[in-house]
């Protein structure tokens, strides 16, 4: 049905402060460590001290009697074979053999491998209870070289080898481009083993209801819905239930939220004592627990013509996958060679990846999986074939960017399960803007001023692709209830990002009511219970579009009933700030409070077999994704006397499609920023020669503070909406971490005037320090 | 990172102190900030039975000047010295106030206690830096009473001293200003320990910034983070050299040259080796020109 209700303006579009500010900002947010229930019960997990070895066996008793301990459970405790699945499924790949027991039966792989759980009435308890149990490890060689380990007399860490895939993706006549090309240029980069590490650890807490064999479960986040219907499958329930709370989160970016092995033995453990069981990580077993990410070797090159013209180009990666396929099975390694390409123009292309399983952490997501890895590679890769080409890094760029006129452009690839088909945009013009922006702000004087006084500056530029809006659908539930309240039920979680804020927008937007009189409950399964999560920077593109659509339905049926008790034609009504009125009649109006209340059962506007309430649910479905793109740039000081590099000005330009808060996208991209610039420069999880974790705390484990990131200068474009879902949104989470590698490589590259490669991520001073002695790699 | 279980007792005086850590033998620690001792018993590298808590002790936060050097208090806060402006301390002692900077970060200072991190002895630790480069003297308090050692006798290696486990550090005493002085150090991070520090002093036998030809008396170079202690330079080969920029270059290749650094995730000793270089002069150069 069509009405006449109009948008009102302001709703999507304006920077309004965060909903989610006043309770996070007063302290009022609620954590899954928050939460307690009388009779709480504490968990610690017993991980594994070795890298690799034989688990001959577990000794519990001393643990079992120690004061307060309730009870201590190993792999021989709970039901036989639990493994825990993939949850992305691509390129048809078999990952039975290397999924991660929930309890270590047989083999320790990675040193935190969790093989037993301590019970008791407390969390000290617990903890003392754990340094009790005795293992008895027969230990095997680590193995810790992933291109190593891919070879033929490696050490294996399983039967079937230690390697979970191999596969190629690409298209066209790649060898060809190679043999008639007038110049090939290849380089080798690696890149660190560094992660999400979101500065909340994980929490869990689930509650029991005996009288109802319903589980509450506090503190799942990201994929509420699959969570909880994974955990119903392996404990053999139905999934009603299960009821995942909505709470709030400490940051995510990709590793929180996936299914651990926690999140199964936590709501186990609480159905059998039958009691409530609290699980808190502590930043020791987090940096060993949670998902790694990264850890790559590029052997990457591009066959070019005179001019500089990319003919062909091909990338050959080894990616340490850690000990371990999790939920994420290949997707990162997968979307590291189906997003190399990126936005250039590429007539032939190969990617083959080795996913290599090692005695570390097993490795997932974390924002921009892939792309920062590839991203740097092919950046890299350019500024040394511009070098050798003698252009400039701006005019290769340039030259190689896909124009306007030549998207959308279908790559004959596929990632997590959707073809790679560039929608639409203007490369080279956010290019020449993101230049324009820096000149503006001065980084080319900036570059000049300390060269001039003597310093080692260098300014690094790097264009990226990124892509958001993952189907295949989303669903969202508006409802209105008596008081005018418009509540919006979806199914992304809350993770810092300000997805109740955005979704409020969207909602007030296509409802005609005010965002003030909105509330978002995200990632509450009772409530949505067909949510897809957040991740992959689909919510304000999926979750947003389903709002959008739900909301709107909800309008719909309000000019309606409006249109009954006004005694007007639904054409003729205005929708605006929750008052619905006759066109050119002010007066004659109702709130959505009195069409809400219109709505209840026996009200004389409902008609014979219409339902009653003010509500809609909706779905918004897509088959592909939607790929942002943009440019970094950045000014570093290099210190070749420490190797210290000194990040002075940092810019991130990025097209966003539509910007329904641009503060928060503009926060995003800040927040991707400096991520970015740990991973590049800071960030790594090191390992000794036996497997034995080296950077286990926040002093060995280099996250950047405010004193490392400078201020993050942010241009958002809104000239290419995206023509997949109707409010022109592309994603904006990880568009600010996306290029960083890149861009700090280059600028570093730069400041050091080598003519190679900078060789490998992080730059730590050490590595600086020897390059500046030194010089690059080919 | 939940601390084994432990006692613990808070004491009123230096003497009840001594009494309780008699009573409680070596399993005892003292806690007097507990800005690395609290995290490492997190850690559980740290299992002390009891910690005796000395904050509340009245009269140990000082810092004192007269005729024979500083005397700071053993519970004086590390922002306490940083924040000092007594031109009678600054005389002589600024580089105290400068370096006490360079400890962690704001919260660690409002805690940390100068005693405190000299019974820690972390090598590459500011105080313990300042203490072997100014010759200072340790004052214990034990159970037959007061005692003085000098630095020198009282670090023996990572974290430990030759303290008994019933004696409490009261005071450090500097007994000679150092007024060409400077520490510096290098850390990817403000606030981390100092992956290499470096503290100088050179003694050019007037105050201010070396005249053209002069010539430096004698140069102390004293390095953390590249052992078990902090290391002494020998530099008796720059006495009597210019005090200029090629003196102090030369220092930095003569610390370089005399150290054996581990390994470890900050890098290979040849780093080390290169950063201690590049300290020391820049170190010696900030020293030459204090006022």
């Amino acid at each position: 049905m069509t009405t006449g209700t109009s948008i009102p303006r302001g709703a999507i579009g304006a920077s309004m402060a965060r909903k989610e500010d006043p309770r996070l900002l007063r302290g009022r947010g609620r954590f899954g460590g928050d939460f307690a229930r009388p009779g709480q019960l504490w968990a610690r997990l017993v991980r594994s001290p070795v890298a690799h070895g034989r688990l001959r066996s577990i000794g519990t008793d001393d643990a079992a009697r120690a004061d307060g301990v309730v009870t201590v459970v190993t792999a021989a405790s709970l039901p036989p074979g639990l493994a825990i699945p993939v949850r992305l499924q691509v390129q048809d790949a078999d990952l039975r053999d290397y999924l991660q027991p929930v309890l270590a039966a047989d083999t320790v792989r990675y040193v935190g491998e969790p093989v037993a759980v301590v019970v008791a009435g407390d969390p000290y308890a617990a903890e003392d209870a754990a340094e009790l149990v005795d293992l008895d490890i027969d230990e095997a060689p680590a193995v810790l070289d992933a291109a190593a380990a891919a070879g033929p007399d490696a050490p294996r860490l399983f039967p079937g080898g230690n390697v979970a895939a191999d596969f190629t993706l690409g298209y066209g006549d790649v060898a060809g481009a190679f043999a008639r090309a007038d110049r090939i240029v290849e380089i080798a980069v690696e890149i660190g083993r560094h992660g999400a590490v979101p500065l909340e650890p994980r929490a869990l807490l689930a509650d029991p209801d005996p009288a109802t064999g319903r589980l509450s479960i506090f503190g799942m986040t990201k994929v509420p819905v699959f969570n909880r219907d994974l955990l119903a499958t392996l404990l053999g329930m139905d999934e009603t239930l299960i009821h995942v709370h909505a709470v709030d989160a400490g940051g995510g970016f990709g590793a929180r939220g996936e299914f651990y092995p926690e999140d199964f033995l936590v709501p186990w453990l609480a159905r059998t004592l039958r009691r409530p069981v609290m699980w808190v990580e502590d930043r020791g077993e987090h940096l060993v627990a949670v998902n790694h990410s990264r850890q790559q070797v590029h052997q990457i090159a591009a066959a070019f013509d005179t001019s500089g013209r990319i003919l062909g180009l091909r990338d050959d990666v080894v990616h340490d996958n850690g000990a371990y396929c999790r939920t994420h099975g290949i997707i990162v390694p997968e979307l590291t060679v189906a997003m190399l390409p990126g936005p250039y123009r590429v007539p032939a292309y190969r990617g083959r990846v080795r996913v290599v399983l090692t005695s570390k952490t097993p490795c997932g997501t974390y924002r921009a999986p892939g792309r920062f890895e590839g991203s740097t590679a092919r950046e890299q890769l350019l500024d040394v074939a511009a070098h050798q080409l003698k252009i400039s890094r701006n005019e290769i760029r340039s030259r190689n960017l896909l124009r306007a006129d030549e998207l959308p452009c279908q790559r004959s690839m596929s990632t997590l399960g959707t073809d790679v088909v560039l929608d639409a945009g203007d490369y080279p013009a956010l290019l020449a803007a993101a230049q324009a922006e820096a000149d503006r702000l001065g980084y080319p004087d900036e570059v000049e001023r300390g060269r001039r006084a003597g310093r080692l500056r260098g300014l690094g530029v790097a264009a990226f692709l990124e892509k958001s809006g993952l189907g295949p659908q989303e669903t969202a539930d508006v409802v209105v209830s008596r008081t005018g309240a418009v509540h919006v039920f979806s199914g992304g979680t809350s993770l810092g990002q300000g997805i109740e804020t955005v979704l409020a927008q969207i909602a007030a937007d296509a409802l005609g009511a005010d965002p003030d009189q909105v509330s978002v409950v995200n990632g509450d399964t009772d409530r949505q219970p067909f949510g897809g999560g957040s991740w992959a920077s689909r919510s304000t593109v999926v979750a947003g579009s389903a709002v959008h659509a739900a909301a709107g339905a909800v309008r719909d049926r309000a000019a309606e009933i409006a249109a009954r008790m006004l005694e007007a034609d639904p054409g003729d009504l205005v929708s605006e700030h929750g008052r619905i009125s006759v066109r050119g009649d002010p007066g004659a109006a109702v709130t959505l409070a009195e069409v809400a209340r219109a709505t209840a059962p026996a009200s004389p506007y409902l008609r014979p077999g219409e339902p009653a309430g003010l509500s809609a649910r909706r779905r918004f479905e897509v088959a592909h994704m939607t790929y942002p793109y943009g440019v970094h740039l950045a000014v570093v000081d290099v210190d070749p006397g420490t190797g210290g590099v000194q990040v002075l000005r940092y810019l991130v330009a990025y097209e966003v499609g539509r910007a329904v808060n641009p503060a928060l996208v503009a926060g995003q991209l800040r927040g991707g920023a400096a991520q970015g610039i740990g991973g590049a420069l800071l960030e790594e999880f090191c390992y000794d020669e036996n497997g034995q974790p080296q950077s286990a705390t926040f002093m060995d484990y280099r996250m950047p503070t405010a004193a490392e990131v400078p201020p993050i200068d942010v241009l958002i474009t809104q000239d290419s909406p995206a023509p997949g879902n109707p409010l022109g949104v592309r994603g904006a989470g990880e568009g600010g971490v996306s290029a960083a590698g890149a861009v700090l490589a280059s600028a570093v590259r730069d400041a050091l005037g080598l003519a190679g490669s900078v060789g490998r991520l992080p730059l730590t001073p050490a590595r600086v320090q020897e390059l500046a002695t030194n010089g690059g790699g080919r | 990172m939940k601390p084994a279980p432990f006692s613990y007792y808070r004491t009123r005086s230096v003497p009840e102190t001594v009494a309780r850590l008699a009573e409680l033998g070596d399993g005892a620690k003292i806690l007097a900030g507990g800005q690395s001792l609290v995290p490492m018993m997190n850690f559980r590298l740290a299992r002390p039975d009891a910690l005796v808590d000395v904050t509340r002790i009245p009269g140990l936060e000082y810092l004192r000047a007269g005729p024979d050097g500083l005397r700071i208090g053993a519970l004086t806060r590390h922002r306490t010295v940083e924040l000092c402006r007594d031109p009678v301390v600054l005389d002589g002692f600024g580089l105290l106030p400068r370096a006490a900077r360079w400890i962690g970060h704001y919260p660690i200072r409002a805690r940390g206690t100068f005693g405190g991190s000299i019974a820690h002895a972390d090598p590459a630790a500011e105080w313990c830096l300042l203490a072997v480069l100014l010759e200072a003297n340790v004052v214990l308090a034990g159970p037959a009473g007061a005692r003085t050692v000098p630095v020198s006798d009282f670090f023996e290696g990572f974290y430990t001293t030759t303290a008994e486990p019933d004696e409490m550090i009261t005071e450090l005493h500097f007994p000679r200003a150092a007024r060409h002085a400077a520490l510096t150090e290098f850390a990817q991070r403000q606030g981390d320990f100092a992956v290499v520090a470096a503290a100088v002093s050179v003694d050019l036998g007037v105050a201010g910034p070396p005249r053209p030809g002069a010539a430096c008396r004698s140069v102390r170079v004293v390095l953390g983070g590249v052992g078990p202690l902090p290391f002494v330079v020998d530099t008796g080969a720059l006495g009597g050299q210019p005090a200029a920029a090629a003196t102090w270059r030369a220092a930095g290749e003569l610390a370089a040259a005399q150290i054996d650094p581990p390994a470890d995730g900050h890098g290979g000793p040849a780093y080390r080796r290169r950063l201690a270089a590049t300290l020391v002069e820049r170190a010696l150069t900030e020293a030459a020109a204090a006022p």
